[in-house]
């Protein structure tokens, strides 16, 4: 049996829009609006969407670095112990901090350049109570070379390394405390495809020998399809897709993911397909549309798609759960 | 080898060099390709390897540090062959080709369009030099571009500002702006980078369409092996300021002989193919431009690397349009038979 390490529940996090003189409030950006997920033990989980639908503002309400404005978040520690991290006191949060880490986006802003790599690194462990430094040192020594790195260039500046070994460092960061799940933020974007292929066969390497739990974000699907156990698809502030990798590319369910498939160039000859080309742009998560958010830009939109608004479903697929929200799906619903 | 009057721009050995700090940085080390009259050449490579260089070449917009060392690049303009290399940077003739013979859609659109003007007297300006287009008329032909852009509203678009457009409609007016003289030579440079999937098919499939109704010649400038399947007719790879293989999308994809071509494919994850598919990263990083490896450039991240490596391979003619620089191509070409 799965045993699961996240759940949240209803999780929205919105953000105020002021304007006018007194910067009173006109509206809410709609960023992660209800969001209903499971993160199993293990597992490797990819978030995927577009830019501006909330998947790192979701992971980011994860290790509260932004507050959720509603919704619960339960970490379920290896003992089956449920803590609420919603509601937890900023210091209470501490213990959580080390086993929910996170693996950002850029390399180049996410290192202090005047520290070294031991200085920036090594403040964690002091502060969970690694008093010797000589211990500190041993510590982010051995990950360097586990990420494939020399022990030495601890001692030298961000400024000194080229953007893979940043990442790479970035990974250190988030292994030091040995945590349980890492949140990884879009974090092979920014690197050139020669590099991107070290640092994913690096994370796949760790998950193995650390036990670790990944939720992946990002925006290209061939990666998730390549690394991840099971996907979710995001679409202005909500999950419109969850199904296991493969069914999401097989038996595809919302009309959003097929187009989102669809659009990936694909460096294969003899898998070219025909691209379907959705109009327009993603509407604005401060007004986002009637009923079911994507029905502006879906191809077969029907009239209930303009009122009502979808929920997520469960069906299944290849014997396998596959949440899906779309009212236009052929599938007998499971309860 | 092909039909000459099917060739709208012919490179020859092509070098551009970057003097600072008393160095001297090879970024277009020797470069030769033609593109032909309504097809798509690809230029892929990683950062850094002078695939944008050689396009700011291409139009003579290169920084003052930089210049153009040997080579020709000869452009063929209503039957007269024009060395673009040899004409003043900023003088008449090549304000004259410039954004009208050859344009350009640069990478990032957010950057690209200045914030202070209309994004309709940007479009304009190109017609107000290059054609005898009169107010009303260049207004007209803004909006009707803008219209085949695919922006709604053009009339009211038209007289708005850069930073009310999305990501996706700023690249559409960059297209626009580049198209407004019907040139014979687009070079998109990476147009596609910073916009997301769906945007992007809507760019490709406008490119496509110019391709088809223009008979434009496009050289289209990524790092995506995705986007050279989907799109180009020719493919040139780049590594380090030379091309390490060209020929068409069929030879380059289908039969890749160069080693670093064959490693650039088997790094990506190819979507459809499911977890099982293995990945091989390349090993090491691109090395530092001033501090070249001597001989072939990919030959300390090679697999296959020998003494013979020590010296730089020479293009070689596979077939008739399948060409790549590596010594030992014959061993991975015989698979291919």
């Amino acid at each position: 049996m799965k045993k699961e390490i996240l759940k949240l529940r209803g999780v929205k996090v919105h953000f105020p829009v002021q304007a006018g003189v007194f910067n009173r409030v006109v509206g809410h950006v709609l960023a992660v609006d209800g969001v209903d997920l499971a993160i199993f033990r293990g597992e490797v989980l990819g978030l995927a969407g577009e830019s501006g639908c909330g998947k790192t503002t979701l992971g980011k309400a994860i290790l509260r670095l932004v507050e959720p404005t509603d919704g619960e978040v339960k970490y379920i520690s290896q003992d089956d112990d449920e803590t609420e991290l919603t509601s937890l006191e900023k210091k209470d949060m501490d213990p959580f901090r080390k086993k929910l880490q996170i693996v950002f986006q850029d390399p180049h802003s996410s290192l202090n350049p005047s520290f070294t790599i031991f200085g920036s690194l090594q403040d964690p462990l002091k502060k969970f109570g690694i008093k010797s430094k000589e211990e500190r040192r041993k510590i982010i020594g051995d990950l360097l070379e586990a990420v494939n790195m020399r022990r030495e260039y601890m001692d030298r500046y961000p400024h000194e390394f080229s953007g893979g070994q940043r990442q790479r460092i970035g990974i250190v960061r988030a292994l030091c405390l040995e945590p349980e799940l890492i949140v990884c933020d879009e974090a092979v974007s920014a690197l050139d495809v020669s590099i991107q292929a070290q640092v994913l066969k690096l994370l796949m390497q760790l998950k193995k020998e650390k036990n670790l739990t990944y939720l992946f974000i990002t925006h290209d699907l061939s990666v998730t399809e390549y690394l991840c156990d099971r996907i979710a698809v995001m679409y202005l502030g909500r999950i419109v897709e969850l199904c296991d990798s493969e069914d999401l590319y097989n038996n595809t369910l919302h009309p959003y993911s097929e187009a989102l498939i669809s659009a990936i160039p694909v460096a294969d000859l003899d898998k070219q397909t025909k691209r379907i080309v959705l109009e327009g742009d993603v509407p604005s998560p401060v007004n986002p549309p009637k009923g079911c958010p994507f029905h502006p830009r879906c191809p077969k939109a029907t009239d209930i798609c303009k009122t009502e608004v979808p929920t997520l479903k469960k069906y299944s697929t290849n014997g396998n759960e596959h949440y899906a929200s779309c009212h236009l799906i052929d599938l007998p619903e499971i309860s | 080898m092909e039909d000459k009057n099917n060739i709208a721009l012919s490179v020859r050995d092509l070098k551009t060099f970057f003097y600072t700090n008393n160095r001297c940085n090879k970024a277009v080390n020797g470069v030769s390709f033609d593109v032909e009259k309504g097809k798509t050449l690809c230029i892929v490579g990683e950062s850094g390897c002078g695939k944008s260089v050689t396009a700011a070449t291409i139009m003579q917009l290169l920084p003052t540090l930089s210049r153009i060392e040997e080579g020709e690049i000869k452009f063929q303009k209503d039957d007269k062959i024009i060395n673009i290399e040899k004409l003043e940077k900023n003088g008449k003739e090549m304000r004259e080709i410039r954004g009208s013979d050859i344009a350009m859609i640069f990478q990032d659109p957010m950057t690209a369009l200045n914030p202070v003007y209309t994004v309709g007297f940007q479009i304009s300006e190109n017609l107000k030099y290059h054609t005898n287009l009169n107010k009303k008329e260049i207004r007209e032909k803004c909006i009707s571009l803008l219209n085949d852009m695919g922006i709604p509203l053009p009339e009211k678009r038209v007289d708005e500002y850069p930073h009310s457009y999305s990501g996706g409609m700023r690249q559409r007016a960059m297209i626009a702006m580049a198209m407004a003289c019907n040139p014979k030579i687009l070079i998109a440079d990476e147009p596609t980078t910073a916009l997301d999937v769906t945007i992007q098919a809507q760019i490709f499939e406008l490119m496509d369409k110019l391709k088809k109704e223009n008979d434009t010649a496009i050289i289209l400038i990524t790092h995506d092996m995705g986007v050279v399947a989907e799109l180009a007719d020719n493919v040139a790879v780049m590594y380090m300021g030379n091309i390490v293989e060209a020929g068409t999308a069929d030879d380059v994809l289908r039969r890749p002989t160069h080693p670093y071509t064959k490693a650039l494919l088997e790094s990506v994850p190819v979507l459809g193919r499911g977890k099982n598919q293995d990945i091989n990263p390349i090993k090491g990083s691109t090395p530092d431009p001033y501090n070249r490896p001597i001989g072939c450039q990919f030959a300390p991240r090679c697999n296959w690397q020998t003494e013979s490596c020590d010296v730089m391979p020479e293009i070689t003619q596979i077939n008739e349009t399948h060409q790549v620089r590596c010594h030992k191509y014959e061993q991975f070409f015989e698979k291919y038979k």
